[in-house]
């Protein structure tokens, strides 16, 4: 008896044909349980995308306004005693090795009213400092309008307002007064936004000297600030409330302000994560709905299954066919999700002002997740094809 | 040495739980290149006769052996391997795929043989030829009356050039003259020496061809040749 059958293999572009034939059949339901998976991934790779746009962004402004910057404020000794710092604060930080720059606040006793004829209680949520001229260079900030305190108006009653001090003072342009206690005072300048030190947003600065001819200042800074060598933030910050003020450096806290900023980026994390849960979900649902289609598939399709086992299919031809299906249902899905994901972190970050970052390792993982969905969902139909009994499955009404 | 028979069935039965028979010890040897008739009223056990002749099915007590293999021994890989390679079939309902032009349905009948595409095109376009349906190639099922189906149907039973042919109602579906042109196209096919059985319950479509073999109950009750010769018998055995 003869002995020599051998199935033929399909060709890979055979495989591909015929698994796509029941997709062209049911353009409808195949756009619909694409979508599940569509969304999923594009959930995915657009929250990956914009948590990295996002994160990306942060770090480009963190290397423009640098982490080299340290403040050292002023507190309460182990008494509950406020601290004073010394008035040649500045000069001793400076004396550091690797300080570049060092520059000084200091908070000062007068209230700001829009003008005189406001009542002294109100005030308008705007707290007045003395600011050394280099303050605006050493942290980076830059003016909106008019002009930052130079040799003669830091002598002068005039004062630049932080960003948010303007607006709630509601002054647009420069040349307006205020009254800081009972003086008024020109207000020369208004600082865009200081993205290092965000508390100076809602500060109006006077010059040193003119703090201490007008308001009774006593020349003793308040804050501190200090730039060094980027590799010697460290050694600075170990010695820099020593320095200010022997003895009673626990009083002082010493803070890098750019920390704050790096922090705002591992806040996000937690969001991203609980976002990347809500993309696995309704990858999951979607990956239920395809493994839904790929069932009634098989059953409306039995007389297919039948006539291709009588043309020859073994059983392994028809759960390739159907496993080949559901891959291409599911790639079909993730490929469109990819995209809107990716077009969506384009569009945000294009809002944001940022540049888009969508990570290769996003969309290879949403491809990835998509196959491993194709499969998983496709088995168990697959399977059940295979097994119909070819008369049964031709007799199929 | 004598050629192998196409289908030969020895003390073939085929029965179901609870005592069903659907074949009672059927014996039944097919030369190459006959043309018959398998007829019964239905639920003469004629259709089981079709899945076992085209190892759909296998038996449950007795040999069957197509196109000189024993289908009780093969697995179902290769069982499906015997039908891509020698057994065309052609079905009451057509079953063609909805949406795909003829060329395509038809080119499928190689799909499982192992053929390139373009081979598998180029050769349906022949087939359809072969049953006259050049000009509606490119038709989709909807668009072709049930003549004109069957047709396609049978060009993809015979694309692969298969030495038997199963045809289950072939004329079932259709109307007069359609059915004429489908049996004359069998007709024609057995002339070029394919073996082709068709299995009805009409007996003026039985009564056309050469060879009839009666069912009843499962059981052959008469095999009967008329006088038209038999096509070519000896040639071609064995493959």
């Amino acid at each position: 008896m003869k002995n020599d059958l051998r199935p033929a293999r399909l060709s890979p572009r055979d495989i591909l044909r015929v698994g796509a034939v029941g997709l062209r059949a049911r353009r409808a339901r195949v756009v619909l349980s694409a979508l599940g998976i569509a969304i999923g991934i594009a959930t995915m790779v657009a929250v990956v995308g914009l948590s990295e746009s996002s994160r990306a962004d942060l770090m480009a402004r963190l290397d423009r306004l640098g982490t080299n910057l340290l403040t050292a404020e002023a507190g309460q000794d182990a008494t509950g005693q406020r601290i004073r710092l010394p008035e040649n604060a500045v000069a001793m930080v400076e004396r550091i090795g690797p300080v570049r720059h060092a520059t000084a606040t200091a908070d000062i006793d007068a209230r700001i009213r829009r003008s005189d004829v406001v009542p002294e209680e109100r005030t308008a949520g705007v707290t007045a400092q003395a600011a050394r001229i280099d303050l605006l260079s050493t942290l980076g900030g830059r003016v909106a309008k008019g002009s930052w305190l130079n040799p003669a108006g830091e002598r002068l009653p005039v004062t630049v307002l932080g960003s948010v001090a303007a607006e709630r003072l509601g002054i647009t342009r420069t040349g307006e007064t205020i009254m800081m206690n009972d003086t008024r005072v020109v207000v020369v300048g208004i600082l865009q936004p200081l993205e290092l030190v965000p508390t100076l947003d809602r500060v109006a600065m006077v010059g040193f000297p003119a703090a201490e001819r007008h308001f009774g200042f006593d020349g003793h800074p308040t804050t501190v600030f200090e730039r060094s060598t980027d590799a010697s933030v460290e050694d600075v910050r170990a010695v820099l409330a020593r320095t200010i003020s022997p003895g009673s450096e626990g009083g002082i806290r010493v803070s890098r302000p750019s920390d704050a900023l790096a922090a705002k980026a591992a806040t996000d994390e937690g969001l991203t994560s609980l976002m990347l849960g809500l993309g696995a979900v309704a990858l999951l649902v979607g990956g239920v709905g395809v493994a839904n289609t790929m069932v009634i598939s098989v059953l409306e399709r039995r007389q297919e299954i039948g006539l291709r086992r009588s043309l020859g299919a073994t059983r392994g031809a028809v759960r390739l066919q159907f496993l080949t299906e559901s891959l291409l249902l599911s790639a079909l899905g993730g490929a469109t999700g990819a995209l809107l994901g990716a077009a969506a972190t384009y569009g945000f970050a294009r809002v944001q002002g940022w540049t888009a970052v969508v990570p290769p390792w996003s969309l290879a993982g949403g491809l990835a997740a998509t196959l491993l969905i194709g499969v998983v969902a496709g088995l168990y139909p697959a399977i059940r094809a295979s097994r119909l009994h070819p008369t049964v499955a031709l007799n199929a009404t | 040495m004598t050629p192998a028979p196409v289908i030969e069935l020895r003390n073939a039965t085929k029965s179901y739980p609870g005592g069903v028979h659907a074949l009672r010890g059927v014996n039944l040897t097919v030369q190459e290149g006959e043309l018959l008739a398998v007829v019964g009223p239905s639920g003469s056990g004629k259709s089981t006769m079709l899945n076992i002749m085209g190892t759909l099915d296998k038996p449950t007590k007795g040999t069957v052996e197509v196109a000189g293999y024993d289908v009780s021994g093969l697995s179902d890989s290769r069982l499906s391997a015997l039908r891509a390679r020698h057994i065309g079939f052609v079905f009451q309902h057509f079953h063609l795929a909805a949406g795909r032009d003829a060329v395509d349905n038809v080119a499928d009948g190689l799909l499982y043989a192992g053929v390139p595409l373009k081979e598998r095109r180029r050769r349906a376009r022949e087939a359809l030829a072969g049953v006259r349906l050049d000009h509606r190639r490119s038709h989709t099922p909807n668009e072709l009356s049930g003549g004109e189906k069957q047709r396609v149907a049978i060009a993809r039973a015979l694309v692969g050039s298969p030495r038997l042919l199963l045809a289950d109602e072939p004329t079932g579906a259709l109307d007069t003259a359609s059915g004429e042109l489908v049996m004359e196209l069998l007709h024609e096919l057995n002339a070029s020496g394919t073996t082709v059985c068709v299995i009805t319950h009409d007996n003026e479509i039985a009564d056309s061809l050469p060879r009839r073999v009666r069912f009843r109950d499962g059981e052959i009750v008469s095999d009967t040749r008329s006088g038209v010769p038999l096509g070519p018998r000896t040639e071609g055995a064995g493959s």
